[in-house]
């Protein structure tokens, strides 16, 4: 890779380098949003440094060549970085082993996600969103830079084309590069509705391409927010009330203040930090203090008292978010099946720790973070520091890990606060336990179904989902009529053939516990239920899983067509190798989830004390057009060991208002030695690109549950896995 | 002040006795390659090789290291082992949002040099103190198995 520019937020070894180019963008360049690619050459032309062409908020081309493409999504190991760029050199027929990438600065108009309105990476959305806005901006400056070499050569725009950078003009041998034409460029008419390739002219899109992050990141180059050492940077750790929504009451800092290292404690009404030289120091001189805290309304909050709420909240009716031909006649028709399936909280527990950096000033405020809401970062810390929006520089690094963690903006918040009382930059790092404790999570999730069938038919369906609305505090508007359209998603498009059927919502906030996103979200809890009920039905009516779900996808084809595959793929009724002392099993799951459409297949051991061993899992996808096919396949691996995580060990539970779980000791990750082999098929196809950051996450949990009773009889309606109830050691 | 020997360089450092070898790396001596996760040796982000064996640096006081020599993920390329296991991460495009791979890439060169071709087991056994949340694992089986294929022949 040639593109190898300075890292611009490093002070410490001229040695490194970064491809990405992280920060706040640098000069000029920002002029209109992708929504309206149009007009204003003028204004190009006013508004550009005078040597670079920028026709939009997404590409810069100086005049010695350099192609710097803007990128609106973070990345946190989803490969969007080059994803987005592939999609922008495709249609801009730039070359891309030239191009250099820079992350977005804070800027809700040029940059916000036009799914949500706000500048956020997450919903497994970055292609889907901004595949057509990202085309049409390439597509428009490569127009006006063949307009441009047209003009230059004096022929028709139209017997020019474009190839590496470069216009040809192919009649008279003629050849200019970008870099020449980004002068003439800014004087051209941006075309209202530029042509964009046909799926048959794409060289880039679908082509394997190697990660352009990836070389920095086997070698320590790479840096996260973690990372950031500004000059004269301290280093502090925090604790918040263990409690939530508790308050310090007192602090006794005497023998934190003779830890050797320690520089100052900080103590605000519901935090306590400890500054020093290094972060060991504040690590120690935190451990040293002697904190009595005011633990308030929640100090005796339980799980089992969250459950019951939530319980008795779903016993009345919801908001209807769909309903279909009479919920309650299809019920009264064939054999009625009912079911209560439970999802509890979970952390998200990305391996980079909560932390960002912040250097406060009487005039400004600099941060250094990697946030998956760039402008939301900015916001919150100009609203502490009572500054000007344009006053907040965020510096925006890679993340070791988003998940949903850093679409929250918590952590800067606390961060600014503490770097409020403390003279020059002060990195704050959370400890993996602060971390753990004192999440957004995952909400726990309460659902009732019902169902009657016959005849391998289902006649009626009633699912009724209870759980707090994360919606509703994070993008309000989208909260409207009682209903969270993230915690019904993949619920009200269950894609099964049913002609009467009513899908309701209950907001239920549990008390003492923030609730937010979590990877997979909504689908993770719906496609968990409706799989496994569909199960249910399936061994109800006597029917094979993949038989019973084939007959009723005959309106879905692209399901149908991946739940054959996979069942093919996995030898779905062949003999599975069976060990001693040893249950095992096969269960499938289908689920149409962020508009893409998938069938997995688990294979499972279930052993005599009750562990379940995942042995292979294959997923069939078909997600439509696929950027960067490596990346969509390693997405799906990754998604499905997520899942598994949280199928055999996810669950963050509460006593006396605090977080019960500390670290990786009791709030287990899955490990290579429990990784199953893992195969994934994708299907090649012409639709419009769908999600897959989080599709594997929703599909390991059923797969693997459905195996689970294939192999024991059991069927398990919670998740985490019941290790006592598979060993026989408790009844359900 | 403590002399430690790390990627072949002498580094001083001023700090207490007690103070772990990944803060004195990231916080004092700005190697910032190896990652802080979890503080009490449950996740290996923090692994470094020391006298060519994989520890991890988040519970090893400085003073405890004496002469022994410290590679770290910035120093760990300059070793044959260390730089086939690089090519063959970076072939296999094993990292997704690469926070633990440097950890991975040092135990995984641990590995491999003592066992130049490592089975599954052996695989099991080196690699299950590394999580990877991003659950790059099937990846990170065939790139140690690449990269032994690379060095041993």
């Amino acid at each position: 890779m040639s593109t190898v520019i300075d890292r611009k937020d490093g002070v410490h070894s001229p040695r490194r380098r970064a491809l990405l180019q992280v920060g706040a963008a640098a000069a000029g360049g920002l002029l209109f949003g992708f929504e309206t690619v149009r007009a204003a050459a003028d204004e190009a032309g006013r508004r550009g440094s005078g040597s670079v062409f920028a026709p939009n908020a997404f590409i810069r081309i100086d005049t010695h060549g350099r192609i710097t493409l803007i990128m609106p999504q973070v990345e946190m190991g989803q490969g969007v970085y080059t994803s987005l760029a592939m999609i922008l050199a495709e249609e801009l027929d730039a070359a891309f082993e030239q191009i250099v990438l820079e992350a977005a600065p804070p800027n809700e108009k040029l940059y916000a996600n036009p799914t949500f309105g706000v500048q956020a990476t997450g919903n497994s959305n970055s292609i889907r969103a901004f595949w057509m806005p990202l085309r049409k901006a390439a597509a428009a400056t490569r127009s006006l830079l063949v307009q441009a070499a047209a003009r230059t050569w004096k022929v028709d725009p139209g017997s020019c084309s474009t190839d590496s950078s470069s216009v040809i003009h192919a009649a008279s041998g003629r050849k200019l590069a970008y870099g020449a034409l980004a002068g003439a460029a800014m004087a051209g008419t941006v075309p209202a509705d530029p042509p964009l390739k046909s799926i048959q002219q794409f060289k880039l899109i679908g082509k394997p391409l190697k990660r352009l992050d990836t070389p920095d990141k086997v070698n320590g180059v790479a840096a996260f927010g973690i990372d950031a050492l500004p000059a004269g940077v301290k280093f502090a750790t925090l604790a918040a009330c263990p409690v939530f929504g508790g308050s310090v009451q007192h602090v006794d800092d005497r023998a934190a203040r003779a830890v050797p290292g320690v520089r100052q404690v900080v103590v605000l009404d519901n935090l306590v930090a400890v500054v020093g030289d290094h972060t060991w120091a504040a690590m120690r001189g935190l451990a040293a203090l002697d904190i009595v805290w005011n633990e308030g309304v929640n100090a005796h909050l339980d799980q089992a008292q969250i459950w019951d709420q939530i319980a008795t909240a779903s016993n009345a009716a919801g908001a209807v978010a769909k309903s279909v031909g009479d919920a309650d006649k299809g019920l009264a028709a064939g054999q009625k099946l009912e079911a209560v399936y439970r999802l509890p909280f979970l952390a998200h527990a990305p391996m980079e720790p909560m932390n960002c950096t912040v250097h406060v000033r009487p005039d400004g405020c600099e941060i250094w973070v990697g946030t998956q809401v760039a402008a939301r970062t900015q916001a919150i810390a100009a609203k502490v520091c009572n500054l000007p929006l344009d006053k907040v520089i965020v510096h925006n690094h890679l993340l070791g890990g988003g998940f949903g963690r850093r679409l929250e903006v918590d952590g800067t918040e606390k961060a600014v606060r503490v770097a409020q009382h403390v003279d020059g930059p002060v990195k704050v790092i959370w400890s993996r336990e602060e971390d753990i404790q004192h999440d957004i999570y995952r909400p726990l999730y309460y659902d009732r179904l019902a169902a009657s069938v016959s005849d391998g038919r289902i006649n009626g369906w009633h699912h009724r989902i209870t759980g707090s609305a994360v919606i509703a505090r994070w993008l309000p508007p989208a909260f409207q009529k009682g209903i969270d359209i993230d915690a019904v998603d993949s619920a009200v498009d269950i894609p099964y053939d049913i002609p009467n059927l009513r899908i309701e919502y209950v907001r239920d906030e549990p008390p003492g516990v923030p609730t937010g996103f979590w990877r997979g979200v909504g689908p993770d809890n719906n496609v968990f239920a409706i799989e496994s009920f569909i199960d249910e039905l399936a061994a109800a009516s006597h029917k094979d899983p993949v038989a019973f779900r084939r007959n009723l996808l005959q309106g879905k084809p692209r399901l149908q067509t991946v739940l054959d595959l996979a069942a093919g793929k996995a030898g779905w009724g062949s003999p599975l190798p069976q060990r001693p002392g040893q249950r095992s099993g096969r269960g499938i799951a289908a689920q149409i989830a962020f508009a893409s459409f998938i069938a997995t297949v688990a294979e499972v051991e279930v052993g005599s004390d009750g562990e379940v061993r995942v042995r292979r899992i294959v997923c069939c996808v078909d997600t439509g057009i696929v950027v960067n096919p490596d990346t969509v396949i390693a997405q799906v691996q990754g998604g499905l060991i997520f899942g598994l995580t949280a199928a055999l060990y996810g669950s963050i539970t509460i006593g006396k208002g605090r977080v019960q779980q500390t670290n990786f000791n009791d709030y287990r990750m899955l490990r290579i030695d429990q990784a199953p082999a893992i195969e994934v098929h994708l299907l090649p196809s012409e639709a419009p690109p769908g999600g897959i950051g989080e599709t594997g996450t929703a599909a390991a949990p059923p797969a693997v549950g459905n195996a689970i009773y294939a192999a024991t009889g059991i069927r398990l309606r919670q998740l985490p896995i019941d290790r006592d109830i598979l060993a026989g050691r408790r009844k359900q | 002040m403590i002399t430690l020997r790390i990627n072949g360089e002498n580094r001083t450092v001023d700090a207490a006795a007690d103070v772990p070898l990944l803060w004195a790396l990231r916080d004092l001596l700005g190697l910032t390659g190896t990652k802080f996760g979890c503080g009490i040796a449950q996740c290996g982000a923090c692994t470094v090789h020391l006298d060519g064996k994989a520890v991890r640096s988040c519970m090893l006081p400085i003073s405890s290291i004496g002469d022994r020599a410290i590679t770290t993920i910035e120093g760990v390329g300059k070793t044959p082992i260390g730089a086939s296991v690089q090519k063959a991460w970076l072939d296999l495009e094993v990292v997704q949002c690469g926070y633990c791979q440097s950890g991975q890439i040092m135990s995984a060169a641990a590995l491999l040099a003592v066992t130049p071709n490592p089975d599954d087991a052996d695989i099991d056994a080196a690699m299950s103190g590394n999580i990877c949340r991003c659950g790059t694992y099937v990846r990170i089986r065939a790139a140690i198995k690449l990269a032994a294929k690379a060095t041993s022949g």
